[in-house]
C-alpha cells in the first residue's frame, strides 16, 4: 500500500445510536454507498485520515520516481527510455492527481510538500530500496506497480469522492507500468544466463519489499476499523498481500524463475497461496529512516525543489507583470 | 510561500458532440501555464480535443448542505415528467 497505516488512529467505532445525529447521518450515507464530497459534512477524524492517506499516497508517487528516474538515461534501447520516461511522467501526474485530492480537504499543496521535504510525512517503504541494474525496471514495474494496482483498484470505492475518483484515473494507468515491466522480465528471463540471473537476483531484492507494501501485519497492526467503518480503507493489509501474492506466483512461473520463499506453495484446501512473513524488523526500521535510501531520496527531493525555486517565482513574476500591464 | 500558483480547474471535451467536462484541478501561474500542464496532465492518452481552464476561484458552488431547499423547487413538479400522465393503449406511440 501507498499509504502504509502503522499507526492507531486510536479511534474506536461508535455504534450508531451512540452517534451524535451529524455522525449518523454521515455513517448511513457511506454504509448507503454513497460518495462524501469536499463540502459535505464530515467528521474531523475522517477528515483528518483522509489528509494523512491521501497525502502520503502523493508523496509516494512522488518519491517513486527517483528510483527508475535513475535508469532513464541508461534504458538499454531508445524505445525502452521513451517507455519508462511516460511511465514516471505518469506518476508525476499520479502525484498531481493525489495532491489535488487532498486540497479538497482544506489543507494546502505548499505545506503538504514542506512535510514531505522536512521527513515529517512519511511515502511508501519500498521507494527506499536501491535500484542497482536494469533488470530492477523490470521487476519494479511488475512487483511494485502490480503490488500498488491491488490497493488502487479496492480503492475506487472510498467514500470521499475525489480521492475515489483520483484513483479511477491512476487505474487506467496503471496497467501500463505493470505490464512495461513484466515484458522487461520477460525479455530478460529469454535471454542470456546472465540476463536470466540479473532478473532472477532483482525478484530475490524487491520480492519482500514488495510484500511490506501492504503494511504490518493485521494481527499487530492498527485498530482499522474505523478506517475501515469510514471506507477509507477497502481490505485489510493482509487481505491486500494475500491477494498480490495470489496473483503473482503464476507469473513467476511463467517467467521460469523461483520465488525466495521456500515456503510459498498453493494450499488446495484453501486455494490460496501460503507464504511467509517479511522481515518486519527492517521495515520498522525503514519506516524510521533507516533504510538503504531514505537519506538520498529526501534529499534529492530538497535538491530539486531548492532548485526549481527561482523558476517557479519567476513564472508567477511573470504572470503578474501581464497582468499588471493589461490593466 | 508567498508566490504560490493559484489552482485551476480543468474541463475537457472527450469528443465532437460531448460537452466539457471537469475532469480535475492544477496549479499554475497562469492561463497559459494552466493550459500546457492541463493538456501534459489530463490529456497523455488522446482524453481530450478541447480543453478550458477556469480559476478555482471563479467558480460559485452551490452548497450540499443546502440540497434541500435548493432543489426543492423541482421535486414538488412531478408532472414535468412524462410518465405523470397515463396515455391509454389504444393511443399508439407520444
Ligand atoms: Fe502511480
Ligand atoms: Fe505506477
Amino acid at each position: 500500500m501507498y499509504a502504509q497505516e502503522v499507526k492507531s488512529t486510536g479511534l474506536v467505532v461508535k455504534p450508531l445510536d451512540e452517534m451524535s445525529d451529524e455522525e449518523r447521518a454521515f455513517q448511513v450515507r457511506i454504509d448507503a454507498g454513497e460518495k462524501i464530497e469536499p463540502k459535505d459534512w464530515m467528521p474531523d477524524g475522517y477528515r483528518k485520515n483522509l489528509v494523512r492517506q491521501i497525502s502520503q499516497h502523493g508523496h509516494s508517487e512522488v518519491v517513486g520516481q527517483l528510483p527508475e528516474g535513475n535508469w532513464i538515461t541508461r534504458a538499454p534501447t531508445l524505445e525502452r527510455k521513451a517507455i519508462l520516461l511516460a511511465k514516471v511522467q505518469d506518476e508525476a501526474g499520479h502525484g498531481l492527481y493525489l495532491y489535488s485530492a487532498a486540497e479538497t480537504l482544506g489543507v494546502s499543496r505548499a505545506d503538504l510538500i514542506d512535510d514531505l521535504l522536512s521527513g515529517k510525512a512519511k511515502y511508501s517503504s519500498i521507494f527506499n530500496y536501491p535500484t542497482l541494474n536494469w533488470a530492477d525496471m523490470g521487476a519494479v514495474g511488475w512487483l511494485v506497480d502490480g503490488a500498488a494496482i491491488v490497493n488502487q483498484v479496492a480503492l475506487q470505492r472510498t467514500s470521499y469522492g475525489p480521492y475515489s475518483r483520483a484513483m479511477v484515473r491512476i487505474c487506467k494507468e496503471e496497467s501500463f507500468h505493470a505490464r512495461q515491466g513484466f515484458d522487461i522480465m520477460m525479455k530478460m528471463t529469454s535471454g542470456t544466463a546472465a540476463q536470466k540471473a540479473m532478473a532472477q537476483d532483482a525478484l530475490n531484492r524487491l520480492w519482500w519489499p514488495a510484500l511490506m507494501m501492504f503494511g504490518p501485519p493485521d494481527a499487530d497492526s492498527v485498530h482499522s476499523a474505523q478506517s475501515m467503518a469510514w471506507k477509507i480503507k477497502i481490505m485489510t493489509n493482509d487481505e491486500g498481500r494475500q491477494k498480490f501474492v495470489d496473483q503473482t506466483m503464476p507469473q513467476i512461473e511463467y517467467l521460469g524463475l523461483e520465488v525466495p520463499d521456500s515456503t510459498a506453495k498453493l494450499n488446495p484446501e484453501t486455494g490460496h497461496y501460503d507464504f511467509s512473513d517479511p522481515d518486519w524488523a527492517e521495515f520498522f526500521e525503514v519506516l524510521k529512516g533507516n533504510g538503504p535510501c531514505n537519506v538520498d531520496r529526501l534529499r534529492a527531493r530538497n535538491i530539486a525543489h531548492d532548485k526549481g525555486a527561482w523558476f517557479r517565482d519567476g513564472l508567477m513574476a511573470y504572470a503578474e507583470k501581464r497582468k499588471i500591464a493589461a490593466e | 510561500m508567498a508566490n504560490d500558483w493559484p489552482l485551476w480547474e480543468v474541463f475537457i471535451r472527450g469528443q465532437y458532440g460531448l460537452s466539457h467536462r471537469h475532469v480535475g484541478s492544477l496549479h499554475a501561474p497562469d492561463a497559459e501555464m494552466a493550459m500546457l500542464n492541463a493538456r501534459d496532465v489530463y490529456t497523455r492518452r488522446n482524453e481530450g480535443m478541447s480543453i478550458w481552464v477556469v480559476k478555482s476561484a471563479d467558480v460559485t458552488a452551490s452548497a450540499p448542505s443546502r440540497k434541500g431547499p435548493m432543489f426543492d423547487p423541482s421535486n414538488d413538479k412531478t408532472y414535468r415528467h412524462p410518465t405523470f400522465f397515463d396515455i391509454p393503449d389504444d393511443v399508439e406511440s407520444m
